[in-house]
Formats: structure tokens, sequence, C-alpha cells
């Protein structure tokens, strides 16, 4: 892929959420799988990552603006950071606890990279699973999230797409909608709110897509 | 996540909004966000004391949380806030102390016999400590030769 072919989708907000939370907004960019083991420069871009990443970037991550907008947004939609952390600070987490960021597959990796890159918050769900174009919305009454028991309490804020929720807004995706390891195309998608700027969130995308088509 | 499955449907849902109370929820976010940042300066300069409690009470999100719950949050950081300002404050004493002990520990070794101060102690990063011991073990213990040594650190 190169740099002129990504261009992202701007997904859709229901005017309900984006009158309550300005500045909320989605994005994505479809990217190849399958995701299968990282070739070697997305590895070796890992282990840089963690030879320039110390305990002191953990510490002081939640200052800077973008990681820091994220902890004020889960605060305003019912999440505690310090205990459904954001995407920037579980990875810093991880590296904390496990000594380095860790290959797991190419797309996490990619993921990864981007995410603590960058700080927006990214996650991929299967291309073809996803009907029509993305968007954030509230739950409606008697509405349930596949492979979860039981109805979401209407009111809650899910990403969806145009016949169904995909996913919570930084929670888990409903079943079969992931990205599995025979998944051709991946959307990856990039959650923006109030306070990051909506150039970081194409760096996100651009760095996301980049890493996936190495090696 | 099975607190979002917790609440009724008839909890969750914050009563339709008209202008004033949206402005008042914006209101509360606000507050919201300024007090994350307090608590967020707050935990950096904390840095490296241990065993403080960070959380606030989430609201079993996420969810359009109306104005009560929202009120909640900002009570509770607000809260956190002053809990953890105490506990620096009473750390903060606690370190000083320990560092005017430790300076007359070094001054004087042999009147602080065997004393152990850590670098938690005086609110500093990383695992040493000085520790007051005789030089040449026995012999300094029977003619009152002491001094205090500093460990190398961190165990690999």
């Amino acid at each position: 892929m190169t740099e002129a072919e990504l261009v992202p989708e701007q997904g859709w907000v229901a005017p309900r959420v984006a009158e309550e939370f300005p500045g909320i907004a989605i994005a994505w960019v479809e990217v190849e799988g399958p995701s299968g083991k990282s070739p070697e420069p997305v590895k070796r871009r890992l282990r840089q990552m963690s030879d320039r990443f110390h305990g002191g970037h953990a510490v002081h991550m939640r200052e800077r603006p973008i990681p820091w907008a994220y902890r004020v947004f889960f605060r305003q939609i019912g999440l505690d950071p310090d205990r459904t952390r954001t995407p920037v600070e579980e990875l810093a987490l991880q590296r904390m606890k496990g000594g380095a960021f860790k290959s797991r597959n190419h797309l996490d990796d990619a993921l990864t990279i981007a995410i603590v890159e960058t700080g927006v918050a990214l996650r991929a769900f299967d291309f073809e699973q996803v009907a029509g174009r993305l968007g954030i919305r509230l739950s409606g009454p008697g509405e349930e999230l596949e492979g979860r028991p039981g109805e979401l309490p209407h009111g809650t804020l899910v990403v969806a797409d145009e016949e169904r929720p995909l996913g919570l807004l930084f929670g888990a995706t409903a079943a079969g909608r992931g990205v599995q390891p025979h998944t051709e195309r991946i959307l990856v998608a990039a959650v923006q709110v109030k306070g990051v700027p909506q150039i970081a969130v194409e760096e996100a995308l651009w760095t996301c897509s980049i890493a996936m088509s190495a090696g | 996540m099975p607190h979002l499955l917790e609440r009724s449907p008839i909890e969750a849902v914050p009563v339709q909004l008209d202008g004033d109370e949206r402005l008042a929820r914006n209101e509360m976010r606000r507050q919201i966000a300024r007090l994350e940042r307090e608590l967020t300066e707050l935990f950096a300069s904390a840095f490296p004391r241990k065993r403080i409690e960070w959380d606030v009470a989430p609201a079993g999100g996420p969810r359009l949380l109306g104005i009560g719950e929202l009120e909640e949050i900002r009570d509770g950081l607000a809260n956190r806030i002053a809990d953890v300002r105490g506990v620096l404050g009473d750390r903060a004493y606690v370190e000083t102390k320990n560092r005017e002990l430790l300076e007359r520990m070094i001054a004087e070794p042999e009147r602080f016999k065997w004393m152990r101060i850590s670098n938690e102690d005086i609110g500093e990063p990383g695992c040493q400590h000085w520790h007051s011991r005789p030089r040449w073990g026995l012999l300094g213990m029977l003619v009152g030769w002491w001094r205090v040594k500093l460990s190398s650190g961190c165990p690999l």
C-alpha cells in the first residue's frame, strides 16, 4: 500500500451521541490479511519501541494530551481508566510487566506500533462481516451483542455497522465480527474523542497500514 | 463486563434531554475533565511511591450517563484527589523526617547501630538502602567502629 492510496473512510455518529460528545468520530481503513506471523521488520520495530519505552514514559504517559483525552472520555462514559484501561495505557502496562512489547501476530503487532506511537485507540474487525459503514451509536431497547448473554442496557455506546452492534465502544467485540487467523480483509478503525487531533488519527491508521504491508 | 448487564434498561437511559439538562451534563463533563487533570498530575508527582489507591468507582459504562451518575463520578474524583493529597502529605512528612534521620546516621553511624533506611523510606526511586554496620565485622562491633554502607541497588 502506498501513502497515496490510504484515505481513511469517515464513519457516522448518531446525532444524540454527537450532541453529547462533541469531537467523537470513527474512521477506518481496510488492510490485507491474513494476519499470521509478523515479518522481521515489524518485530524489529517492536524491539526498538521497547528499548525506547521505559517506566518514566509509562508514568507520564497519562499527562500527554492524547492519552489524557481518552482517560477523560472513559470517565465521562462511566469507565474507570485505572480498571478498564485505555488502549495505549493497556499496552504500556503490558510492556512494563513483560519487559518488552512482545510479538503476537502481524495484526496485533501493527496495532501495537500504531497505538503506542500515536496514542490513538484502534481496533480491528473482519471486513467481510461488516455491513455497510461503521458508526457509533447508542444501543436500542432489547438489542444484544452477539456472543454475550442478555440484552445491552439501553443507552450503551456501541460501534455498529448499518445492521447491528459490532462491539462495545472500548469494550468487547461481538462474536464473529473480530479478526480470525484466516481473515483476508481487515478493517482497522480509529475512535476519536474530543482532544484527539484528526492528524493523529490519520497517522495512526497510516502507521498500522504500513506495518501491515511490511514484509 | 458483567456490570453492564446488572443495570436494567430503565436505569440506564438518561431522561430525555432538554436544553438545560444537556447543559448541566456538559458542565459535569467539563468538571470531570478538570478533576481528571488534577488526578493525573498527582499520579505523576506521586511516583515512585506505592500503595496509593487511585480507583474511582465506575458507573457501568460505556454508556450515556445521566446527570446523577456524572455527579457521582465528579464527586468520586474529588474525593479521590482529596484522599491522595492527604496520603502524599503524610508521606512527605515521614520522608522528610527519614531524610533528616539519614543525615544524622551518616554523620554518626555508631549512634544508629544496624539501622537501615531505604530509598522508599525517603521517597526516592530505586532499591538502594543505607545500612549502619560495624567495620570488619565482630572486631568493629567490639571496638565501636561503625560506618554507613550504601547497597548497590536493585537485584537483577
